[in-house]
């Protein structure tokens, strides 16, 4: 049975969705096994467990955070060579696709990005262009790589749990010689709302706006949603760069897509427009982003928004 | 004293992402008939023009070299790099390099990058974040796996001294400050600095300079390396995906928040 290596770097307290989910993806191609960074607690440990994994990896270095990606493909590199894996599965955040660009480039393996979907052969889907088409492609080599996205499938735990004992790989004393390190890092404020790119619910605002993102505030927290933002309001600084949606920002796929205020111009369209619902509010009714929405206001956002969250806070009592 | 800079940019050509853009062909390429030079690259060719000017520019010795890997089209993203301010430009063109994948794009530009470096190894390798057609941002991080250069991506700022570069990089959860020693490659975000456009000087300047075509030969890459069939992976199938319809748009009277509550609600996403 083919071995199917997950990475997984800090997997903090408990495991994150997206993790569980590389770990049910795993299990439908082989005999699972994870490869982790940092810490593993209790709860993280047993999650890994129910979810069948059947071997476990940790590095023999406690510094590899402090560097950027280089020793970590290293770890990795070394990780598959010892379990025999034959496909490896990170997470497809940036730093995930590094590590799998390093790691490939190691082991001579295939790489596919943003990835939603794996066949039991490897056959990978993913969609491209931002989203106006979707392939299907495959490594050509031994090993591949594969960087997932996440919300691509549901979580399952294993039928039977595991035991697995962690074993200590050796991360090469080279691995941190050509590498770039972090000298200062500073945490910044946790918002409390879900991350961005896994978020079942989005909400986003653009000009309309006009600086008052209080209206979305209140609608993302009475739906559980994350806040996004068009490149015109976090260029305008009316919020931060990193919940920019977009060409140049962060592509999502929620289940709802909720956009305010935001014309819909096509660099725009390209980081939402394979979510499964789209709403859209705006003065301008010849907006394009009317032409993609399930459901339409031709409205002032500052009057609709309200009304829908005061709604939606009386119909959950 | 400053040093003096030699620095190289990825530059390229790309479908022009204010339209429609398609795949083509048995290989499902991308369609590049309507492609102009990556808006992502600009930041990095800003960048390199930033810190080679602040070391006395062009006048002192320091070098810009804007390349690109591409058809015949892509020339066309060197040419607008040296009207903005690249002093060199390099294409490096193949028929055999259609349809390679990252792996093999990153073998390509690692032997251009040690073939450009063979007089005076350059002290940095510059790029966007990513392609704006095909997004994978795989292409940095492998060539300095090849090249056995440290690697910082998505600097949204970036200062050289003393042959070392410091770099801050913003995080979802944190801000990160990096320091790596040169040489080293580098990927700007949109967030470094406001590129500048060519002017009328710079386009006259531009017909002046050089733009050497490279061809894999000249590299020393045999045709087997790269292409589809030096790929590590393959496109098997591509479908267009049915265009998004409107649904309903209706015009506030009032209601419209209770009404979009309610359609919520039919959807069962409340």
């Amino acid at each position: 049975m083919a071995k199917v290596l997950v990475f997984i770097d800090n997997p903090g307290q408990a495991l994150k969705k997206s993790s569980l989910e590389l770990l049910t993806i795993a299990r439908s191609l082989g005999e699972p096994a994870v490869a982790f960074n940092g810490e593993l607690h209790d709860d993280a440990a047993a999650a890994l467990a129910a979810y069948g994994v059947q071997a476990l990896y940790r590095p023999s270095a406690a510094d590899l955070d402090d560097y950027l990606v280089g020793p970590k493909a290293s770890y990795l590199a070394a990780a598959v060579q010892t379990s025999g894996a034959t496909v490896v599965l990170t997470e497809n955040s940036a730093e995930g696709k590094e590590i799998a660009a390093r790691l490939s480039i190691k082991l001579g393996a295939g790489v596919i990005t943003d990835v939603v979907a794996v066949d039991p052969d490897g056959t990978a889907h993913k969609s491209v262009l931002a989203g106006s088409y979707t392939t299907t492609a495959k490594a050509t080599t031994p090993v591949s790589v594969l960087t997932v996205k996440p919300n691509s499938i549901t979580p399952e735990p294993a039928v039977t749990g595991t035991a697995p004992e962690a074993v200590t790989i050796e991360v090469p004393e080279t691995a941190t010689a050509a590498s770039a390190r972090v000298t200062a890092r500073s945490e910044k404020p946790a918002s409390g709302r879900p991350d961005l790119t896994e978020a079942r619910i989005v909400v986003a605002g653009g000009r309309g706006v006009d600086g008052n993102f209080g209206p979305l505030e209140e609608l993302a927290d009475a739906l559980g949603a994350a806040i996004g933002a068009s490149r015109a309001a976090t260029d305008a600084g009316w919020i931060g760069h990193d919940a920019q949606i977009g060409q140049t920002g962060k592509t999502v796929s929620p289940q709802l897509y909720i956009s305010a205020g935001i014309s819909g111009a096509i660099q725009q369209k390209a980081g939402m427009q394979t979510a499964k619902v789209i709403v859209a509010v705006n003065k301008d009714a010849e907006s394009p982003v009317f032409e993609i929405a399930d459901f339409g206001v031709v409205g002032d956002l500052f009057q609709v928004l309200p009304q829908a969250t005061a709604e939606i806070k009386k119909r959950k009592g | 004293m400053e040093e003096i800079l030699k620095i190289i940019v990825l530059v390229k050509h790309v479908p022009d992402t204010q339209f429609d853009r398609h795949l083509t062909g048995e290989a499902n390429t991308v369609d590049r008939s309507e492609s102009i030079l990556s808006e992502l690259d600009e930041y990095a060719l800003e960048a390199a023009l930033q810190l080679t000017e602040a070391r006395g520019g062009e006048a002192a010795g320091n070098k810009v070299i804007a390349l690109s890997m591409g058809p015949a089209g892509a020339v066309n993203a060197v040419k607008k790099s040296l009207q903005i301010g690249a002093t060199e430009g390099v294409h490096l063109s193949d028929e055999a390099l259609a349809g390679s994948d990252a792996a093999a794009t990153s073998l390509a530009l690692a032997a251009a990058i040690r073939h450009l470096g063979a007089d005076a190894p350059a002290d940095l390798i510059l790029t966007g974040m990513a392609s704006t057609d095909g997004e994978t941002s795989l292409v940095p991080a492998q060539l300095a796996e090849r090249l056995g250069l440290p690697q910082v991506t998505f600097a949204a700022s970036l200062d050289l001294d003393a042959g070392k570069l410091t770099a801050r990089r913003d995080g979802d959860t944190h801000a990160d400050t990096i320091e790596a020693e040169l040489p080293a490659v580098v990927s700007v975000t949109d967030q470094i600095n406001d590129p500048r456009y060519p002017n009328f000087k710079g386009i006259m300047a531009a017909k002046k300079k050089t733009i050497t075509t490279l061809s894999l030969a000249d590299i020393g890459v045999d045709a087997a390396q790269v292409g589809k069939a030096g790929s590590w992976t393959a496109v098997e199938t591509a479908e267009a995906r049915p265009p998004r319809t409107a649904g309903t748009i209706i015009t506030d009277e009032g209601d419209a928040g209770i009404q979009l509550v309610e359609f919520l609600a039919a959807q069962k996403l409340l």
